[in-house]
């Protein structure tokens, strides 16, 4: 069997298995190219059926523009139900405090909101678009990876997962976090999007846009940066290789206008995809730590 | 393009993780600020170079005592295949994790240390090889930089390995002498060791295949039925699961267990297509001919070659909890989508893993393979290992926990 086949098999057997164990799962939508490959397995796991569970999506508040647009479009084509939580209401209830200065993000508030949401609706399953090979903590992690009531990740008491038998049974105020794309590779995944032709966020394709330079990384020079006069903005051609919130999420410097290009620029790329991501850059165990916390 | 699975097994300073770090880093598969946050880590080896190891221990804890605790799953890629590399702890108490790396594996490498030979840890990973029915065991001979690189060493742990694997049953096993730290024989050929004609580890697994499976007929478990209600689709129900073995055919004869009902395959459908058959492997909707009662936990099988189904069989089991399995007391056992209350009503024996003797009136703890019979409240549909090897496989849960107790394999006596 040829690996995108192997693959895709495996991702809907794992979405399928999600369906028959919990009573009430959730799909965790970020608005990037992992969760819209998530969507697009879920159609051929479940079509001409519906999803047997919502599409949630955390709003930081600090999105990109095109991943909102990109989201309701979305949406509609796919006649699913969306539920949002929002991270500014954590803030407004004092759930959650907001960083000061330039540096300042939202991303670590975003797992209050999670918690929060998963609560109030109750979701005993969250499937994410976790990779293994984004990250060494992610390596680790299984693909049903049993979180406590408090959402958090024990890496020490994760249990054995043999063959392709998932174990989804959990206590009440436990809940199961899902990864059916962990055994892909950023490269899967691009190569993927481009046999299936699935549609994209307009992001991740090269534009001009007006960029800062902070920290090493051009980032979007949007007034959620706090930028001043400090910062020089230049006019560049970029695009984003992962899409986070905007104060995260670098761009880099591409003219790849089409999904080969970016194919093309992947494989010569010296570069991780996280490398792109100041939230990893933090400390060596900063996933980690976050994924005790209950990070996604 | 294919996947090849492997699993990497030794003991805790056979030099594994450096053995993985070596096949990522000469495949140019790690990136400049992975290569970076090494550097930062700062752990260099004795000669000072970076210590590999560092790329595969993910977890704090792993770098602080710098051992492997959890399987860490790899990937990377060469122009003839992809790879999935599961490394596994190969200290004792982290077994059931070797375990769990085995189960997604076609290929097990056992890693020895040229100047220890084979100690119990080889014999304790060589025996779940052979529990778990891998395809292929490829010994590697590692830090024959010690040793000087020397043709009569190799050759000795290659007798004794073989006699272990004899005695084990195990047929396929192949030898490659290595330096995973110098990189001898892990990409290149190595220059220093002359003697050597095989193929260096990379070439190796670039190229291996596996004979396709011998089972007849196929399996397909029932994991969710897709029944959109809606006006324009009111009557369809369709079986969503994934097909194992031979592949089934539209027009098929097929009978559906537990139950024994029979029928014939009407439509497969993928993506709202539909197909004439379907291979091993592939997730897809079946359609039958009569509108019969099955749901999640029923199997579809071919009408030629249906599995077996009993309310009382025979298995190996791997613990993996301190707590010990306790005969009276009631477990879930899992086989694909179908769970079942069962009792492992005896203990028949325990193997010794080092000796693969059969020990009697003995308890199984964690960590211990054995050897029991299970009664289940339902009756289940699987084969024997033998037989089918993907359907002879299960987990147990202790439901009071919901903790995977251990994996267990039917198999035939």
């Amino acid at each position: 069997m040829d690996y995108l086949d192997h693959l895709e098999a495996e991702a809907i057997y794992i979405l399928r298995e999600v369906a028959g164990q919990f009573e009430n799962p959730a799909l965790l939508f970020s608005g990037g190219k992992d969760s819209i490959t998530l969507v697009h397995l879920a159609k051929k796991a479940f079509r001409p059926g519906k999803f047997p569970f919502p599409l949630v999506h955390i709003d930081t508040g600090h999105n990109f523009p095109e991943t909102i647009e990109f989201r309701d479009w979305l949406i509609n084509e796919i006649g699913e139900k969306l539920i949002v939580g929002y991270v500014q209401d954590s803030i407004d209830a004092g759930k959650a405090v907001e960083q000061k200065g330039k540096n300042a993000s939202r991303n670590a508030l975003q797992t209050v909101t999670l918690l929060d949401t998963i609560e109030k609706y109750g979701f005993d399953a969250c499937i994410g678009g976790a990779r293994r090979d984004e990250e060494k903590a992610r390596a680790k992690e299984r693909i049903f990876s049993v979180r406590d009531d408090f959402g958090q990740w024990d890496p020490k008491r994760q249990r054995p997962e043999l063959w392709n038998i998932f174990n989804g049974k959990i206590q009440k105020g436990e809940n199961v976090r899902v990864f059916p794309i962990s055994n892909w590779t950023e490269l899967d995944v691009w190569n993927y999007i481009k046999r299936e032709n699935i549609a994209l966020p307009s992001i991740y394709f090269s534009h001009k846009r007006d960029v800062v330079f902070r920290n090493g990384q051009w980032m979007a020079a949007d007034p959620v940066l706090q930028i001043d006069n400090d910062d020089v903005v230049e006019h560049k051609s970029v695009r984003f290789r992962t899409v986070g919130d905007m104060t995260c999420t670098a761009a880099v410097d591409s003219i790849a206008t089409e999904l080969d290009d970016i194919i093309d620029e992947i494989k010569a790329s010296t570069v991780s995809e996280r490398g792109a991501r100041l939230d990893d850059k933090v400390s060596e165990a900063a996933m980690e730590d976050r994924k005790k916390q209950g990070y996604f | 393009m294919n996947i090849l699975k492997f699993l990497t097994a030794g003991s805790v300073d056979d030099g594994k993780s450096t053995l993985i770090g070596r096949l990522l880093y000469d495949t140019n598969s790690i990136l400049d600020d992975q290569l970076e946050a090494i550097q930062k880590a700062n752990r260099k080896n004795d000669d000072g170079t970076i210590d590999l190891a560092i790329l595969t221990d993910g977890l704090k804890a792993e770098r602080e005592q710098g051992i492997t605790i959890d399987v860490a799953y790899k990937y990377f890629q060469t122009e003839k295949r992809k790879f999935i590399i599961a490394d596994a702890p190969g200290h004792i108490q982290y077994t059931r994790n070797m375990v769990t790396g085995a189960s997604n594996s076609d290929l097990i490498i056992i890693l020895i240390d040229a100047r220890k030979g084979v100690i119990e840890q080889t014999k304790r990973h060589s025996f779940i090889a052979k529990i778990l029915g891998l395809k292929k065991v490829l010994v590697c001979v590692n830090k024959m930089d010690m040793v000087d690189y020397e043709l009569a060493v190799f050759e000795n742990i290659k007798t004794d390995y073989l006699a272990l694997a004899e005695k084990l049953g195990l047929k396929d096993v192949d030898f490659i002498p290595v330096s995973a730290l110098k990189g001898d024989n892990i990409v290149q050929h190595s220059q220093r060791m002359p003697w050597y004609h095989g193929a260096s580890l990379l070439t190796y697994l670039e190229e291996i295949e596996f004979e396709e499976a011998t089972n007849q007929g196929w399996r397909f478990p029932v994991q969710w039925v897709i029944r959109p209600q809606s006006s324009d689709l009111h009557d369809y129900r369709g079986y969503a699961g994934r097909v194992l073995g031979e592949g089934l055919k539209v027009g098929e004869e097929v009978l559906v267990l537990p139950n024994g009902y029979k029928s014939k395959v009407k439509a497969i459908e993928f993506a709202e297509k539909n197909l004439e058959e379907a291979h091993n492997g592939s997730s897809v909707i079946v359609h039958l001919d009569d509108d019969i009662d099955i749901s999640r936990g029923d199997f579809i099988v071919s009408a030629n070659h249906p599995a077996k189904t009993d309310k009382s069989f025979e298995a190996n089991i791997s613990w993996f909890e301190n707590k010990e399995l306790d005969p009276s007391q009631i477990y879930l056992l899992q086989t694909h989508s179908k769970v079942s209350k069962i009792k492992i009503s005896e203990i028949l024996y325990k193997y010794d893993v080092h000796s693969q003797e059969q020990l009697y009136n003995q308890s199984i703890g964690l960590n211990d393979i054995g050897r029991v019979l299970i009664k289940s409240a339902d009756e289940l549909v699987f084969d024997y290992q033998n037989d089918f090897p993907e359907n002879s496989r299960a987990i147990i849960i202790d439901p009071r926990t919901n903790l995977t107790v251990a994996a267990a394999l039917m198999t035939g006596l």
